[in-house]
């Protein structure tokens, strides 16, 4: 923060006068930042606390079925007479660690494939792009739906299937970016100076495309966590005992109406997840990237 | 024996046009060279062929022999060595020339590092002592600022550090001070007119305004469309010039020149 703090008086100082940053901009920026940090910490606590500790033993039958919530059980049970609570609670880890592991792949594959496709001309340029809109044009769910029906359900092919989808997202992003980055001229001046592609690509291009792309990843999390949902809601998640939310929304659905809470809580889970990953993503940008921090 | 020495050199674009033809000239060690004319005249071009740098699109042909390498179709791994050690070059824009996101400490480490293969507390001594060259104040605010937090003569100043940080037998300056206002103009000149003369560098100075050409250098070859038309001394081809285009140059020159007296004697400048 101490940073921030003084980048901004001496960019207020800068000759070409950039106008002072305005405060009520910046306290909505941090609101922003203050709620999606909330939420996606209540999540991210909730999945730490079942690595250690747990109401009941995930899986076990511990009261009669389809229990309301009450001080045994507080969310209630699902239809088998699972405690519902914990399930959500192992619901969380494995959202976040399909959705961590999923953008891992992604940007693992997609950010070379774009700097390499930034740097193609000609042919090679316009197969690379093609290859990557066509892939686009298939929804990131029915890609990893393929992928896992050919290779079986488990959490490795699961985050694998639907990082693969998303490296397409990545792959092109940053070739645009990167394109953009390229034309620069301090890419030339760099050059002028006897800075070989590599050294260029490390000290300029990867920093230059970091905030957009860090940005984008941010983005693509939530999608990688909602493909997850719903790849376990179609039965093709990860097996039990995995308790993906997805799963727990499909088993709740033919008890929905008397049972709604089984339902709702995942959803909810779900919901709190995604939309604070959009809001801290959101609000961490200013602090990712100086420039839009000066032009703000 | 010649620095460069650029024998019949031509810049054509994708679609056949051509908008370097048939250039040569040479420039000596320490010697100094102006390349005058107005946009798109194809002196920028001429620069950036000189270090094989191109834009995209763009095919030189002809040859350009920089210290003893044929620059001209060169692979790029033969051309990197070349770069920043035996020629560098300074932009128009320092804003643009200049990483945004890099602390310009950092971005002026760069080549002090590879070329000196320095480290740690000497290459950060290395970097102070390069902005103290260019006379910047504070040099440690200076490093440890943005492009974007500094004024345009002082950016244009980290670029000059930038450019000399491998000690380049070649200066060339693109209009390096077109972007900067007056005042600050002068001070750049007579900075780049020192370390030049310092260090025995040679120096092309790009620039469609003769009057600043005239004060980096006596010497200057005048470009149009593409072309060159005629070189000689500064003196010469404003006394006596051969070509009707370098007469026209030189008139406007001296217009601007003499409305600029008069006003400045009317005592209301316009």
């Amino acid at each position: 923060m101490s940073t921030m703090i003084q980048r901004e008086t001496s960019a207020g100082a800068d000759q070409d006068g950039a106008p002072p940053p305005d405060g009520r901009a910046r306290d909505r920026r941090s609101l922003i930042l203050i709620v999606g940090l909330l939420l996606v910490g209540a999540i991210v606590l909730i999945a730490a606390l079942s690595l250690v500790w747990l109401p009941y033993a995930p899986s076990d039958t511990t009261g009669s079925r389809l229990d309301g919530p009450g001080l045994a059980h507080w969310l209630g049970t699902d239809r088998l007479g699972r405690d519902l609570f914990t399930e959500i609670m192992v619901g969380a880890r494995i959202a976040l660690v399909v959705g961590l592991g999923a953008v891992g792949v992604g940007a693992a594959i997609g950010i070379p494939v774009g700097l390499s496709a930034a740097f193609a001309v000609g042919w090679l340029d316009d197969t690379m792009s093609a290859a990557m809109d066509i892939l686009i044009a298939f929804p990131v769910l029915l890609l990893a739906m393929l992928f896992v029906a050919v290779t079986g359900a488990s959490l490795v092919t699961v985050t694998v299937a639907i990082g693969l989808s998303l490296s397409a997202i990545v792959a092109r992003l940053t070739r645009i970016v990167a394109k953009r980055v390229l034309a620069e001229q301090y890419i030339t001046a760099a050059r002028t100076s006897g800075t070989g592609w590599l050294g260029i690509v490390r000290q300029h291009i990867l920093p230059n495309i970091w905030p957009t792309i860090s940005v984008n990843l941010g983005l693509l999390f939530g999608v990688a966590v909602l493909a997850e949902a719903s790849l376990s809601y179609l039965g093709l998640g990860a097996p039990p005992p995995n308790s993906s939310w997805g799963r727990l929304l499909q088993e709740a659905q033919s008890t929905v109406v008397t049972a709604p809470l089984g339902a709702v809580a995942p959803g909810i889970a779900l919901v709190i997840l995604v939309i604070g990953v959009n809001l801290l993503v959101d609000g961490l940008r200013d602090v990712a990237d100086p420039t839009q921090a000066r032009a703000r | 024996m010649n620095l460069l020495e650029v024998a019949s050199l031509s810049v054509t674009s994708s679609d056949g046009v051509a908008r370097v033809r048939d250039v040569s000239f040479t420039v000596a060690p320490g010697e100094r060279l102006g390349l005058i004319g107005e946009s798109g005249s194809g002196k920028s071009l001429t620069a950036f062929a000189v270090i094989g740098l191109l834009p995209a699109g763009l095919k030189a042909t002809g040859s350009v022999m920089l210290d003893d390498t044929q620059v001209v179709g060169a692979p790029e791994k033969n051309l990197v060595p070349l770069r920043g050690r035996v020629c560098s070059f300074i932009f128009q824009e320092p804003l643009t020339a200049l990483d945004p996101l890099m602390k310009l400490g950092h971005q002026l480490a760069e080549p002090i590092a590879r070329h000196q293969g320095l480290r740690g507390s000497a290459l950060k001594r290395a970097v102070l002592d390069a902005l103290d060259e260019v006379h910047l104040p504070e040099p440690e605010r200076i490093a440890d600022s943005r492009s974007y937090e500094i004024s345009g003569g002082q950016r244009q100043r980290v670029a000059i550090a930038m450019a000399l940080a491998c000690r380049p037998r070649l200066l060339i300056a693109d209009e390096p001070t077109t972007a900067l206002d007056v005042t600050v103009q002068s001070g750049v000149l007579a900075l780049l007119d020192h370390l030049v003369a310092d260090r025995d560098m040679a120096m092309i100075f790009v620039s469609h305004d003769l009057a600043v050409v005239s004060r980096m250098t006596d010497h200057a070859l005048v470009m149009r469309s593409g072309e060159a038309v005629e070189r000689g001394s500064i003196g010469e081809l404003l006394a006596s010039p051969r070509h009707p285009y370098t007469a026209e140059f030189a008139a406007s020159a001296r217009r601007i020149e003499t409305a600029f007296a008069s006003a400045i004697a009317r005592g209301r400048p316009e």
